[in-house]
């Protein structure tokens, strides 16, 4: 019973699961403290997981398929920020027909380009991000306690281990540089940084780029290491659960790493759970499923207190007041 | 310390429109060097857009601004803070959820990293505290601080970037008197050490205080620059208004009829329990103006409440044209049985700032049948009715397709006034008339006010 709760396998398969939900969350993280709420994570994973995909079948190049990933998640990035900045649109309307435009266009172009109804071929490990074994580590195996720990640690991704590398640099760039306490203000009151003679759009043009470069590695890191091709709707919800998380954070960085975290517990809980029975009876996998919007709900309903959003977050800056 | 002969800042000839609206009709203007120079004139006469021009917040259409005798060009906030001009805005610049530290070096870090910065401001902010008794906790969260400190941070935030002219818009709307004080003596200091300050207001009072120089702007327009010295509030309210303001309402001896209003033993209590209205008693006779007077606070807004029939009282009895007002009780009953009200709060009770003025004109009378049928309303009509009331009322701008919220105070009480007044109240209640109301719309209120009761 420990073992499936808490086994080396199972706290593994959590950091697997979570690694695309820190990233979305960072994202989201760096936009809304900025002023520019962020719905279409969700999307700008989901092309960016079809871009990576893509090239990665083409040119056989992990790397090179993170660079393009990268790049098509920005140019959505920015389609969202000129709604949201330049042209003060609704920023969840810009981000909704950003999740909408991503799904659609995925699928039109990936039956175009292979054929295969919407999928990406299956790639080679060449093409993909493998887990690479950490140097020392993979002797401690077989040693009680520390064993176990290594092996949760150890056998990830490239990427992992940017991501969770990601999360401190978040938190102190926010808190110590310039550049954080410049976003922070902006998020809180554009006017103030207006006034103390730093440009607004620049900011939050920063803020949306930055957004979409994380979402871009999110996207990569679905279709190239945590599976080995595109499929249609591979992203499941994610940026949405990433959202929930970051509501769940109160927008701070190493909150929103345990959010993530238990969320991707869940998420392994679910599968690993599939066929157990307690007590002679077999708990539907919906049931587990479920749980992190469940939890979600039930913790912003009144146990971890007040959640407060970056007060501008959503609202487009005008010089008028 | 001497002021030195170069001017501060020129303003020469500057011009500005914003679509229709020509905010600034060739001004031209001299700050001089440690002094407190005064621009007063009414809302929209154009003070704050000519100190954002300078301040690099709008750019003006044409014109020249020299600082310290050099002509410049200001395109934003960073090349006026470059240069010495600091501003403090009516409203806050202020980031809530920092600290105060935080907020001051907020565009002045310094480097890529705030360490520094922050240390920086700690000490720079020590001192000021201690030359100009500005006492602020570094540390503070902005948010939690009352207002006069946040005004004391934004001060601190110009000085820190070097400001050597300070610009304050109407910086005392939001304080108490005795804030209001101890900001002149800090102005006051802050000249003394060789800053400009430029004092942006409406309040007649605060000019003839501390000001040196006073410049007086209408429409747009510099009307006159003075010695503070040399004039006095009748000569420049005349100069803001344009003509005599009379600060006396001419008036004939109430002739009092019947008793309309008697208000009997009313006691209001709060939720907490406490008495706010303790046991009032005072009627109102036809032909009267009966005053309640009070610094703010002390229940004269919840007896008004209570007489609109918004709030019950506790105990006591309400009797209007002899009726007791616990049989009518809401506002509805009582507005159709001739008790017009006119709220204290304009903004949030009077009208609806997003709607337009002929919208906000037909509040409470929105099932008036003669303004459509049944649950139809003629638009037509409003519109009419609200056109016909403005030009009574002198309301400006005559537009009944203005939103409410893009009128002045003033004019913004005559559409209130106007709508209540139209049905021909026996009772008129309004509260807090004059609040944010300029000298001259004042006037115009008041008048009205007298005119009501030889009507009544």
């Amino acid at each position: 019973m420990l073992e499936l709760f808490l086994g080396a396998e199972t706290l593994s398969s959590t950091i697997r699961l979570s690694v695309p939900l820190i990233l979305a969350c960072l994202a989201g993280l760096w936009s809304e403290r900025s002023g520019i709420v962020d719905i279409g994570l969700e999307g700008k994973m989901l092309i960016a997981a079809f871009a990576a995909a893509s090239t990665a079948a083409f040119y056989n190049n992990a790397l090179l398929a993170l660079f393009v990933a990268i790049l098509v998640s920005v140019g959505f990035a920015l389609v969202h920020g000129y709604a949201a900045i330049n042209q003060r649109g609704n920023q969840v309307v810009s981000g909704v027909a950003i999740n909408m435009l991503a799904a659609g266009l995925a699928v039109v172009l990936g039956n175009e380009w292979f054929k295969e109804g919407g999928r990406t071929p299956a790639l080679s490990s060449e093409a993909r991000f493998m887990p690479i074994d950490l140097p020392g580590l993979s002797e401690l195996y077989n040693v009680p306690v520390l064993g176990v720990v290594a092996r949760i640690i150890s056998g990830h991704s490239l990427l992992t281990y940017l991501t969770i590398a990601l999360v401190p640099l978040t938190a102190w760039a926010l808190a110590r540089t310039r550049f954080g306490l410049r976003l922070r203000a902006v998020g809180e009151n554009p006017h103030a940084v207006d006034t103390a003679g730093i440009s607004v759009a620049r900011l939050r043009y920063q803020a949306v780029l930055i957004a979409g470069v994380l979402c871009g590695i999110a996207g990569t890191y679905i279709s190239t290491s945590l599976s080995a091709s595109f499929v249609r709707d591979m992203t499941a919800g994610r940026g949405f659960m990433a959202l929930a998380a970051l509501i769940f954070a109160n927008w701070r960085a190493w909150p929103a790493l345990w959010a993530c975290l238990l969320f991707g517990y869940l998420q392994a809980m679910g599968t690993r759970l599939q066929g157990v029975k307690f007590a002679g009876v077999e708990i539907p996998v919906q049931f587990i499923n479920m749980l992190p919007y469940v939890m979600t709900v039930v913790l912003l309903a009144g146990f971890i207190g007040k959640s407060i959003p970056p007060k501008a977050s959503g609202i487009p800056y005008t010089k008028d007041r | 310390m001497t002021p030195s002969t170069t001017p501060a800042i020129e303003l020469i000839g500057i011009d500005k429109r914003f679509g229709p609206v020509h905010a600034n009709k060739d001004v031209t203007l001299t700050i001089r060097q440690g002094s407190i120079h005064g621009i007063i004139g009414e809302n929209g006469a154009g003070k704050s857009t000519l100190m954002s021009i300078l301040f690099g917040f709008y750019q003006a259409d044409k014109g020249e601004i020299r600082v310290k005798g050099q002509p410049l060009k200001i395109r934003s906030s960073s090349d006026a803070i470059a240069h010495g001009i600091g501003m403090v805005h009516q409203h806050f610049m202020l980031v809530d959820t920092f600290t105060v530290l935080e907020n001051v070096v907020l565009g002045a870090e310094g480097g890529a990293l705030i360490g520094p910065a922050l240390a920086k401001a700690r000490e720079t902010l020590t001192h000021l505290s201690q030359d100009y008794e500005m006492d602020v906790d570094p540390d503070a969260i902005v948010g939690e601080l009352p207002v006069g400190l946040q005004q004391r941070v934004e001060i601190l935030k110009a000085l820190f970037k070097g400001a050597e002219t300070l610009i304050l818009d109407e910086p005392t709307g939001v304080l108490t008197p005795d804030e209001a004080d101890h900001l002149f003596r800090i102005l006051g200091q802050l000249r003394d050490q060789g800053k400009t300050v430029i004092l942006i207001t409406h309040k007649l009072r605060e000019i003839m205080a501390i000001t040196d120089h006073v410049t007086v702007m209408r429409r747009g327009e510099l009307v006159a620059t003075f010695e503070t010295k040399k004039t006095n509030v009748e000569e420049l309210a005349e100069a803001m208004v344009g003509r005599r303001v009379l600060l006396h309402v001419d008036k004939s001896p109430a002739k009092p009829g019947v008793v309309v209003l008697d208000v009997k033993n009313v006691t209001w209590k709060d939720k907490k329990g406490i008495a706010r209205v303790d046991n009032v008693s005072f009627n109102v006779r036809a032909g009267e103006i009966v005053g309640i007077a009070g610094v703010s606070g002390n229940g004269q807004s919840e007896l008004l409440d209570v007489i609109a029939g918004i709030t019950r009282p506790a105990s006591g009895e309400i009797i209007f044209e002899g009726k007791s007002i616990g049989q009518l009780a809401d506002p509805r009953h009582l507005r159709e049985e001739g008790l017009a009200h006119v709220p204290e709060d304009r903004q949030h009770r009077g009208l609806i700032s997003s709607f337009d003025a002929s919208e906000s004109g037909i509040l409470g009378w929105h099932y008036d049948e003669s303004l459509g049928h049944g649950f139809r309303l003629d638009r037509d009509k409003v519109v009419a009715r609200c056109t016909k009331e403005m030009a009574e009322f002198d309301v400006r701008p005559g537009n009944p397709l203005l939103k409410s919220s893009k009128f002045s105070g003033g004019n913004q009480q005559k559409i209130i006034l106007a709508r209540e007044i139209a049905r021909d109240p026996d009772l008129l209640i309004v509260g807090q008339p004059t609040r944010g109301v300029e000298a001259n719309e004042r006037e115009l209120g008041l008048r009205m006010a007298g005119v009501m009761r030889e009507a009544a």
